[in-house]
């Protein structure tokens, strides 16, 4: 059976992830995918029906279940330093990062 | 017996009533811990040293002296005669997917090894409200993907108190563990694709997936959140029902956890299955899997240990008054994996993102140029492989043509597998189902080493669960019996939306039934050692 996904499809999703690997790991990652398509492609068994729904989750929600939206007000966090203060790296209340990548427009 | 090994529920009316101090409770706890857990998860990988595999090793972290002050404050109000709550000094563990505020929060993962929890999680801070003591964070499958506890990046993983050979299951290992080996009465867990019933049927405990919505979720660190569900874990049915008792209901911090008035599920749960109907489904009495080489689905009987164990318990259940219907057809629930395996990874891979070695959490120290080589870098030291592996086919998913390929078949099926269980449960349809009985796992807990690895087959092993969550249906699984190699078997009771109670009425049927029964004297060979 077809490898769906090729090395290069492999090393486009890596990117988009912002992951990085060693030969090694890709390719049993790579490896571990295709076997998992393997089992996905039974889905493709199912015609695709308009009349069935497609639903957000199992459970459905009633006018006696569904909470009400909660009203649209600030509420302020007791100690926002202690929130801060799991940043790696903070400098008078702003997250410092390294230079953030950018291409100067015409 | 030990205190540790007495039921919630006696522990916390005994200490209510003055007859227990919740000190002497946590003390014996505490001394069960040390006696059987050997050193707590860690991010040293030092070898494995043959103590090691004597071992359970189901913490992460243990609280022992904010435990220590939770208990003095119960004791302290049982003498100024105030309510110390339903739950007054019972010791509780909790998997570290759970925010607890100061204490590290690390959902089993290198690239939260450092984060402390700001806050508490609603169902963790109901269960302190109510008197629970909490002894500390227990491991898990790295930000909850897996089914055997290994793909921890803290070492050693959790070992099941039963054969220390074996997994304890997962995600909730570490949960399912510490009960059965008495380190602590009850553990908070979720339940995504089975993550809390697969690890209590390996471990002999009892474990619920609530309907989805009816615990809330903030500030658990989400999987799939479609899906994800916190819920109990205990030795007994009625601890289980106590503990959602206290657990369940409205939370204005999460939109997804319904407003319907909480139960007292303790209220006619001996009421017995007299006039009860239970099902039993031809579809969940076998296993499909895709033969690795290729692909072509291959159907099998579940062992016939299993099979038997649940025709067994219908008969017992029969026995007690319920009216057994045969061949539900369930025919949809094939499609449980393979939708899950879509599904999940789509959701996890959006959660996953939030994770950059930026606001908190692991950031690689030898991050050298820009902003998107420090992410990189981070996240591939951060996150383990199996995290790695669902972000990478989550985004496959997404993309495109492959989102209508797969991921709309995929929601799909579960509406399809959502449909089925309707048809059971309708009150008006053929089968008018209160439950469907079903065993809760294919195997008993296999070796570990055996399938890590082969994230594929890791999977099947949910295939009896996952389709609950599909549908977001209620499912409890208890102890059902013992293998011929003497571990435990899990037997799964499903039911319809909100139906807690019903499920635990007949969990607590069949465990009166069969309260004699040879099995229900054999402990894991942990407890052997201590008592």
């Amino acid at each position: 059976m077809r490898d769906e996904i090729s090395p290069e499809i492999f090393a486009k999703l890596a990117d988009l992830a912002a992951f990085r690997f060693n030969p090694e790991e890709a390719e049993y990652l790579r490896m571990e995918l295709n076997q998992q398509l393997k089992a996905i492609r039974q889905l493709e068994t199912l015609a695709l029906d308009v009349d069935v729904p497609l639903v957000p989750r199992g459970v459905t929600y009633t006018a006696e279940s569904r909470p009400p939206l909660r009203p649209d007000v600030w509420v302020p966090f007791e100690n926002p330093e202690e929130i801060l203060n799991q940043a790696p790296e903070v400098e008078d209340g702003y997250l410092i990062v390294p230079d953030i990548p950018h291409r100067e427009l015409d | 017996m030990s205190l540790t090994d007495q039921s919630a529920f006696d522990i916390a009316h005994k200490i209510k009533r003055g007859e227990l101090a919740a000190v002497d409770v946590l003390d014996a706890a505490l001394e069960r811990i040390a006696a059987v857990d050997g050193r707590p998860g860690a991010l040293d990988y030092s070898p494995l040293t043959q103590e090691d595999q004597t071992k359970v090793h189901a913490f992460i972290t243990l609280t022992a002296d904010r435990a220590r002050q939770q208990a003095e404050r119960v004791d302290a109000r049982v003498s100024a005669g105030e309510d110390a709550g339903a739950l007054a000094g019972v010791p509780i563990t909790i998997k570290d997917l759970f925010c607890l505020k100061g204490v590290p929060t690390t959902a089993a993962s290198r690239i939260l090894s450092n984060f402390v929890a700001p806050y508490t999680a609603t169902a963790v801070k109901r269960l302190e409200d109510a008197g629970a003591v909490v002894l500390g964070k227990v491991n898990m499958d790295e930000f909850a993907y897996g089914s055997s506890n290994e793909s921890s990046a803290f070492k050693p993983t959790t070992r099941n108190p039963w054969d220390l050979s074996r997994v304890p299951g997962g995600s909730s290992g570490g949960s399912a563990a510490a009960v059965a080996s008495g380190q602590g009465c009850l553990s908070v867990g979720t339940d995504t694709g089975g993550s809390i019933r697969q690890p209590a049927a390996y471990c002999g405990v009892v474990g619920l997936k609530p309907t989805y919505g009816r615990i809330s979720r903030y500030g658990v660190i989400a999987f799939a959140s479609s899906l994800d569900c916190p819920g109990p874990l205990a030795r007994n049915v009625r601890d289980a029902a106590l503990m959602l008792s206290v657990m369940a209901g409205a939370d204005t911090r999460d939109s997804t956890a319904v407003r319907l008035p909480v139960p007292d599920y303790l209220a006619g749960i001996d009421r017995g299955v007299k006039g009860m109907r239970i099902g039993l489904s031809k579809d969940y009495l076998q296993i499909s899997y895709p033969d690795p080489d290729t692909g072509e689905t291959i159907m099998e009987d579940l062992p016939a240990e299993i099979r038997n164990m649940t025709l067994c318990a219908a008969g017992t259940l029969a026995a007690e008054g319920a009216e057994i219907v045969e061949n539900v057809p369930m025919p949809n629930s094939i499609y449980g994996i393979p939708a899950y395996f879509v599904i999940s990874r789509v959701e996890a891979s959006s959660n996953l993102h939030r994770f950059d070695g930026v606001k908190y959490g692991y950031r690689a120290r030898a991050s050298q140029g820009d902003l998107a080589e420090l992410y990189r870098q981070t996240r591939a030291e951060g996150f383990g492989l199996e995290p790695k592996l669902r972000v990478l086919m989550g985004m496959y998913m997404s993309g495109g043509q492959l989102s209508l390929q797969y991921f709309q078949r995929a929601l799909q099926a579960r509406s399809m597998i959502r449909a089925d269980f309707e048809t059971a449960f309708d009150p008006d349809g053929p089968y008018r189902l209160d439950v469907l009985l079903t065993p809760t796992a294919p195997t008993p807990a296999f070796k570990m080493g055996d399938f890590y690895g082969d994230s594929t087959l890791m999977q099947y092993s949910d295939q009896l669960t996952v389709s609950a969550n599909h549908a977001g249906v209620p499912a409890l699984s208890i102890p059902g019996g013992l293998s011929a190699e003497g571990l435990p078997m899990g037997l799964q009771m499903i039911g319809p939306d909100f139906a807690e109670a019903t499920l635990f009425r007949a969990g607590y049927a069949f465990e009166q039934a069969t309260a004699d029964a040879d099995w229900r004297a054999v402990k894991p060979c942990v407890l052997a050692e201590v008592e």
